[in-house]
């Protein structure tokens, strides 16, 4: 399917994205060219197939519920870009 | 001594014929000699390097004797490293430090290797060229015009440019063999949840897969037992015993089964390359090795579900970069939403971002079951194709890559053309595989990889063939001109 710039938009906004206006039109015709690579996936009739989702279909381990790690709050925060007395800083999102 | 392969240096480390901090000087002032033209390194940690060498050294003289002991080694800058900046060839990630080290670099350093640095990539590891790194392109040793292919292509032209004797790499749609075969080394991709992802920075998560890259299959052989094994906080990560790959690969090759497929010698494939793998079949028939053609009937489909399953699991995994908890955070933003948008605009290059677009796209409502459950069901015809050849034969031979490296700026007008680069690789990380590529000659002076693909864990047996094509051929043993 041809992506066209509204579209771009759109998704833009879901992946959280902001994008260069000059450039919304290379990413439709690139996105496009993508999507129709994909498209030829249809070529192959897939009805009785089932999905794969993991390549050696494995199912989720489980362990026993205690604590294995510690907290380690100070480090973790070093690599953050703003933190205050262990919170992390973020622009005022209540009034 | 920066000839000498890593099985080499574990013996004249032994020996006393160097020490480890010799070795490693030696090699950082290759490092600085060549990185400036080669780019291959990220980043260069000389002196915690040469301390822990000189660490190595002692615990030696008092009668250590790890095999890897001392033995320099690289990491792809996709592993986290504690208190080493990781940056995922990202500007997201310019000035990231984790507080953590990979499984993979824990299991490297409890075994006494030393990591002189962290190799370029691809960012994020999307891309065949290494021209998507925020760090700057990746000179290929054999011909500085070309590309060393990617997404570990530091990792490659490093072990190649002999300026480390092995280095880690990942490989998520050929990003270890498809630089290997450009490069002229070999390098594995072991079965999906065979090495720990715990670390491994994460591009798509079904499909990610770490493996060693060296000169030499035994190289191979002693790095994937060293970095293989159960790993608790990885999920994926399958709780099986680890093979003895070193004691695999002096097996004969007598009464071999070796596939064949039609799909893989087909028009895509150029006609020098085509013959460097005739010559290559021809040395492992002398071996014992007998060859029969075989179907993978799919194949044409690999590239096109591959392209819709790896954005789809990247536009998820790479949403945790919000300019919040680590990473780029844009300038004086006005709003939570603006911070997440600049930052994440400024912070991934373009590659990323159109991956991140389609990845959306195909799982949005509406959409998901035409691109994701769709790729997902081919997916699973491409597998059900090795499962069928995997009955008539061990292992499967064809070439890792459609042309031997191509020149910078050659592939970056056109996302598909690049994604096209992938084609025969792309099959085993769909199904799970384990795959190799060694090198089988050379194409006006630009090598040639050969791929082995194997039965889930049967890494031994790839390790093995190669090795063994390796005792009758010299094409690894090639260095460049330049870098001698």
């Amino acid at each position: 399917m041809a992506v066209d710039e509204k579209t771009v938009a759109q998704v833009a906004h879901l992946a959280r994205l902001s994008i260069d206006e000059n450039r919304v039109t290379e990413y439709a015709d690139e996105m496009s060219k993508v999507l129709a690579l994909a498209e030829t996936m249809n070529d192959i009739n897939t009805d009785n197939v089932e999905p794969m989702a993991h390549p050696t279909h494995a199912v989720q381990r489980l362990r026993e519920d205690k604590v294995t790690e510690t907290s380690q709050r100070e480090a973790f925060q070093q690599c953050a870009p703003s933190v205050e007395e262990g919170y992390y800083l973020v622009p005022q999102v209540i009034e | 001594m920066h000839k000498n392969t890593i099985a080499e240096v574990c013996q004249n480390l032994a020996n006393g014929d160097y020490s480890s901090k010799e070795l490693c000087q030696h090699l950082l002032e290759r490092i600085s000699r060549f990185n400036q033209s080669h780019n291959a390194f990220i980043e260069v940690s000389a002196d915690a390097a040469l301390s822990s060498a000189e660490a190595a050294d002692q615990l030696r003289a008092k009668g250590a004797n790890a095999p890897l002991l001392g033995v320099p080694i690289a990491h792809k800058d996709i592993f986290c490293t504690e208190g080493i900046r990781t940056s995922c060839g990202s500007r997201m990630l310019e000035n990231f430090v984790p507080p953590y080290n990979a499984t993979v670099v824990e299991k490297f350093n409890a075994a006494g290797t030393i990591c002189l640095g962290k190799t370029n990539m691809d960012e994020f590891a999307m891309g065949s060229s290494n021209e998507n790194s925020y760090f700057g392109s990746v000179a290929n040793p054999w011909d500085t015009d070309r590309v060393p292919g990617g997404s570990s292509g530091g990792s490659a032209a490093a072990v190649a440019a002999r300026l480390v004797p092995a280095t880690t790499g990942t490989d998520t749609g050929g990003s270890i063999r498809q630089p290997a075969a450009f490069c002229g080394i070999t390098g594995i991709k072991p079965t999906y949840g065979r090495v720990s992802r715990y670390g491994m920075i994460a591009f798509a998560s079904s499909l990610d897969q770490g493996g060693p890259m060296a000169t030499t299959a035994e190289d191979c052989a002693l790095l994937l037992e060293a970095m293989s094994g159960f790993d608790e906080r990885d999920s994926t990560c399958i709780d099986r015993p680890v093979e003895r790959y070193i004691d695999a690969i002096d097996q004969s090759l007598n009464g071999l089964k070796v596939g064949l497929p039609r799909e893989y010698f087909s028009a895509e494939l150029s006609a020098p390359i085509a013959a460097a793998l005739q010559q290559a079949i021809e040395a492992l028939q002398k071996l014992g090795a007998t060859f029969v053609d075989i179907d993978l009937k799919n194949q044409s489909l690999a590239v096109p579900a591959y392209y819709v399953v790896a954005p789809a699991e990247c536009s998820s995994n790479l949403s945790r970069f919000d300019g919040v908890r680590y990473g780029h955070r844009c300038e004086s933003p006005v709003d939570l939403e603006d911070l997440y948008k600049r930052s994440r605009a400024e912070g991934f290059g373009r590659e990323v971002k159109r991956r991140i677009l389609i990845g959306t796209y195909a799982l949005s409502a509406g959409y998901y079951d035409a691109y994701y459950i769709k790729a997902q069901k081919v997916r699973n015809l491409i597998s059900q194709d090795f499962a069928r050849a995997f009955e008539q034969v061990d292992v499967i031979l064809g070439p890792t890559t459609p042309t031997t490296a191509f020149k910078h700026g050659e592939n970056s007008d056109d996302p598909v053309a690049m994604y096209l680069n992938d084609i025969f690789t792309i099959p085993a990380n769909l199904a799970g595989l384990p795959a190799l590529s060694a090198p089988c000659g050379f194409v006006e002076g630009l090598p040639v990889g050969l791929q082995l693909v194997g039965n889930y864990f049967d890494e031994g047996r790839l390790l093995n063939i190669a090795h063994q094509y390796q005792q009758v051929t010299d094409w690894h043993r090639q260095i460049p001109a330049g870098v001698e």
